[in-house]
């Protein structure tokens, strides 16, 4: 397998490019519906837009703070044994790094280093995008995280298991709002069908693997996403249907699926939230409120 | 004050007792199910320290912090330094646990307290929530959401009154 087809670097191994690829999806998607808050079409909707937010960006916490714990555990061996003299080189011609954190990944990494599928960077635009994308989203999240519960790695299945208590009230607010949009008023039917349009391309990139999660899958740490594709068609096709949508234009072979941000390619627009999210801890470093 | 050589596992637990939810103030963290373990840990040099485990209700809830901060405090003020708050995720927190005695403080305190077992899937159908205030089972769901996470929000068809509801989880 090559290493170089993806932007994990050397000292970042396929487990933490993993982890960090779940944690990045959760907190740009958890970033992006916090940008309803205040704004959301009635306040019981923009509450519960808001509670989601939390969820997701709760879970992204989980996931930096293990994927932080793992890469400083990497980098400590060459400072542990001072007795070996081959160790003792390495560690002496190497430059100490900060500590990593969950704060210092999720504020301090640049948009090629995030591992975020597309879908989750895309604007909101309107409600029916909003919820859209958001249903697309937690549908794949719930059966991911499904398949995660049985990993081998003790700490993802207990953030898999945690996770997916909410990830079931998520997909099932979404998909009610989408079935109430689709079946509803002339004009949220066409503009949920318009989101359809819109997003679907961007929905196939969820279940092509990246060399780090082939590996995980392989070694019984992650979860193959090919295996996950019939479970998440069958549930949405049921919830278009019953929302009177009609399947997007040319269906999903004949659409080239738009991706690469799990390889760390991303549409401009991430830099765009990133200025935003980042801004705090990129002007006041180290800031806390 | 107590001195932290009489600290017991014991004492640990009743202090517990009087550590609250910042978001619902009339449950403690032992109400809500949320401890999962109390370690007091000696070390060779005849220190010692206490290990408490907790477990998240929502992976993003606030009042996680606050909740670990006060469990902190709690100990420091009965002359307890050296603690260790955990945060342990599996076996994720269930609303199951909560205690029989918790349930009627949130009725008391106008919270719905949650129906049915979290294994038992029909907690996600709708319910009949009873209204906290006037006792009527004839009630509707508002929005799966309410003012924090663990809460959804109801309306009571015979008194009109909207409540939380806090969810089965």
């Amino acid at each position: 397998m090559k290493l170089t087809s993806t932007q994990v670097s050397p000292s970042e191994g396929f487990r933490e490019a993993f982890i960090l690829h779940l944690a990045d999806n959760s907190l740009i998607l958890g970033h992006r519906l916090s940008e309803w808050t205040g704004h959301g079409p009635m306040l019981e909707q923009d509450i519960a837009m808001s509670n989601i937010a939390l969820d997701l960006i709760g879970q992204a916490r989980n996931f930096y703070q293990y994927a932080a714990e793992l890469i400083n555990a990497s980098k400590a061996p060459s400072f542990a044994r001072p007795d070996d003299p081959v160790r003792r080189r390495e560690s002496l011609s190497e430059v100490r790094l900060p500590e990593v954190t969950e704060d210092t990944l999720a504020y301090l990494r640049e948009a090629k280093e995030f591992k975020n599928i597309l879908l989750t960077e895309l604007p909101n635009g309107d409600w029916a995008k909003t919820i859209l994308k958001l249903f697309f989203f937690s549908t794949y999240q719930y059966f991911l995280y499904q398949k995660l519960i049985h990993s081998s790695d003790k700490q993802l299945s207990a953030i898999a298991e945690k996770s997916l208590k909410e990830v079931t009230y998520h997909l099932r607010w979404s998909s009610e709002w989408v079935i109430r949009l689709g079946d509803g008023t002339d004009e949220s039917h066409n503009r949920i069908q318009t989101a359809l349009d819109e997003v679907w391309g961007y929905t196939g990139e969820m279940f092509i693997p990246s060399d780090y999660e082939m590996q995980c899958a392989q070694t019984g740490i992650g979860v193959d996403v090919n295996l996950l594709k019939n479970d998440w068609d069958k549930k949405i096709n049921e919830v278009l249907m019953e929302a009177t949508l009609l399947s997007p234009k040319g269906e999903r072979q004949g659409v080239r699926p738009i991706h690469n941000g799990k390889q760390g390619l991303h549409t401009e627009i991430l830099e765009t939230l990133l200025k935003e999210m980042q801004y705090l801890q990129r002007t006041y470093p180290g800031c806390e409120w | 004050m107590i001195l932290s050589q009489n600290i017991t596992v014991e004492k640990v637990w009743q202090l517990l007792e009087n550590i609250y939810d910042p978001e619902i103030p009339v449950l403690s963290v032992i109400d809500l199910g949320i401890v999962r373990d109390v370690h007091l840990i000696k070390h060779p040099s005849n220190k010692e320290h206490i290990k408490v485990v907790i477990t998240p209700t929502y992976s993003g809830c606030p009042a996680m912090d606050v909740i670990s901060m006060n469990i902190k405090m709690a100990l420091l003020q009965s002359g307890f330094k050296n603690s260790k708050i955990i945060q342990q995720l599996s076996p994720a927190w269930t609303t199951d646990w909560m205690t029989e005695k918790a349930k009627e403080k949130l009725k008391a305190y106008g919270i719905a307290a949650p129906l049915g077992k979290s294994f038992d899937k029909k907690h996600l159908e709708e319910l009949k929530v009873e209204c906290p205030q006037c006792r009527s089972k004839s009630t509707r769901l508002l929005s799966q959401f309410g003012s924090t996470a663990c809460k959804a929000l109801y309306q009571c068809n015979d008194c009109k009154e909207p409540f939380d509801y806090f969810k089965c989880h």
